[in-house]
């Protein structure tokens, strides 16, 4: 079987040919494999000046300081850093945490492990459009609140939060601002001299870098303080622990460094991909777009094909690679909380797909995505009892259904 | 997921699918799941005077172990009386299509089915049977 065609770039992307060979320079005898905390000799201090080019090339990327960075495993441990380590310093200010109910599972289940701490956490609810808004956290926030933590870019319908706007509030507020950065780095401006931002969370694998790698911005002026989840060595500042990863590192730099200057080419072109993709699925009837379309990511479309389910849609598609909003192919049968958290309907969450798109997709990609989407949804609603009863003019809403 | 052969098998060759007339007096529907679970069944069989299941037609709204699930009784069920038909059980589906153990709820959906479908006809023959369940 041929390869299928990858429309999955939100879930990790490729490594840059450009990436890789500059990851390869840090691992044999003859390049830089030393430990970059070695202070005594040539090879520590080799692998120190490239892991700190690499911090430069991350920092510049977001318009920080390099002493704003630290690395991490990936954005799961920053955020786990971001929410565990900043709790855990300012306890005595407060115990209240809001954040909101379509964050990554590492923000969620961060915030969960933090309420049996005995912290309070207040999950906010996003408009239809998929948005939190700034109005939503500031009412959320009370005078013990210490922490709010939104997403950047939903990675599930791409939706952009207005992190500006929001850090206005938290710091008018006196409260900190972690941003979940995972989706929206290398694929839209991120400018932290300007935002009011004071933790964000970056990841490489989602921006052609590698995978195992990731930082933690963490803001110097006003300062933000962390009590360190890892500890053994005291590396980045006494916030994160262990010998730094240089090739992994490096691979980030160099995978950021791309990122921010090719970012507007490549915006534009996603974007095309993407309008072109939904031009030719959205004239077929009850094919729903999901989230704002407008403050949306160029690389992400969620799309549900109603009286279709999810699972066997992406199985009648083995030459597309894409991921079902559902979560049907776990052991639970739940749909996408994230879709539910927009008030979506059970069905229309069970029948959506995810198509991401990146660096390496072409026109033809997408031209053959869409004649097969098409075909499956065809068939499939050929088998489908509900698409009859639809065409039959049957209310679906009124029938008594035997959950089970 | 890696599917079996034969889930593959009925998932891209799907048998007997279409619908009957409901109203039909020789026809019984049985109309099972819940579109929010993810899955409904729709199994309808056409009996003849002899008791025999003549034709069996069915559409399914699920994942691709539901639409297998469903395809094969339908084959399994023509040519059986009713009371044959209804002591097929789950297990046995999910033997002959190998389901995992995340699908095995697919299969008691098929067996709900077929069992709503004779319950359906029977009830329109004056046979009336408990926990009847046949809509459309």
């Amino acid at each position: 079987m041929k390869q299928p065609i990858y429309f999955d770039y939100a879930a990790t992307t490729p490594v840059d040919p450009r990436v890789a060979q500059k990851m390869s320079e840090c691992l044999l005898a003859e390049g830089k494999f030393g430990n970059p905390a070695s202070r005594s000799h040539k090879f520590g201090w080799e692998a120190d000046e490239a892991v700190e080019l690499a911090r430069r090339q991350v920092a510049d990327m977001v318009n920080a300081d390099p002493r704003e960075i630290v690395w991490t495993s990936g954005a799961t441990e920053s955020n786990n850093l971001a929410l565990k380590g900043v709790a855990h310093f300012y306890n005595k200010k407060g115990n209240h945490i809001v954040t909101s109910k379509i964050e990554h599972k590492a923000v969620l289940d961060s915030c969960r492990h933090l309420e049996r701490e005995g912290y309070e956490v207040t999950y906010l609810d996003p408009g239809e459009d998929g948005l939190i808004t700034p109005e939503s956290v500031t009412k959320a926030i009370r005078e013990d609140t210490l922490l709010v933590s939104i997403m950047h870019v939903n990675n599930e319908i791409g939706v952009i939060n207005d992190i500006a706007a929001i850090g206005e509030v938290t710091r008018a507020k006196k409260v900190l601002f972690h941003v979940d950065a995972a989706q929206s780095a290398g694929k839209i401006e991120i400018d932290l001299e300007t935002m009011k931002v004071d933790l964000m969370s970056f990841s490489a694998h989602k921006i052609y870098g590698p995978k195992g790698v990731g930082a933690l911005y963490v803001r110097r002026k006003p300062r933000v303080r962390l009590e360190a989840q890892t500890h053994g060595g005291g590396h980045e500042r006494g916030m994160r622990s262990g010998t730094l990863a240089t090739h992994q590192i490096v691979g980030m730099g160099e995978a950021f460094r791309i990122a921010k200057q090719e970012m507007a080419e490549e915006s534009e072109r996603i974007f095309s991909y993407r309008q072109r993709l939904w031009n030719g699925l959205k004239d077929m009837e009850e094919v729903y777009a999901n989230g704002d379309l407008d403050s949306h990511v160029p690389g992400i479309i969620n799309v549900s094909f109603n009286f279709v389910e999810g699972e066997s849609l992406i199985m009648s598609l083995p030459q597309l690679a894409v991921s079902s909003g559902s979560a049907c192919t776990s052991a639970s049968l739940e749909p996408s909380y994230v879709l539910r958290a927009l008030g979506m309907n059970d069905e229309l969450a069970h029948s959506s797909l995810r198509f991401s798109i990146g660096r390496f997709t072409s026109e033809e990609d997408v031209d053959e995505a869409i004649s097969q989407v098409r075909n499956a949804v065809e068939k499939l609603r050929e088998l489908s009892p509900l698409w009859d009863m639809y065409k039959d003019g049957v209310d679906m809403d009124k029938i008594e259904w035997a959950e089970h | 997921m890696p599917y079996s052969d034969k889930v593959l098998d009925h998932y891209e060759n799907p048998r007997n699918v279409g619908k009957m007339d409901s109203d039909s007096e020789d026809v019984g529907t049985g109309m099972v799941g819940a579109p929010a679970c993810g899955d409904v069944m729709r199994l309808q069989i056409k009996v003849g005077d002899d008791g025999v299941i003549k034709d069996a037609k069915f559409k399914t709204y699920g994942c691709g172990s539901a639409i297998a699930s469903s395809s094969l009784l339908t084959e399994w069920v023509k040519g059986r009386t009713l009371d044959e038909a209804g002591v097929i059980k789950n297990t046995q589906i999910a033997e002959e299509l190998a389901l995992p153990p995340v699908k095995i709820h697919c299969s008691v959906l098929a067996e709900d089915a077929i069992k709503a479908a004779i319950d359906d006809y029977r009830h329109k023959h004056g046979e009336v049977e408990a926990g009847a369940s046949g809509q459309d």
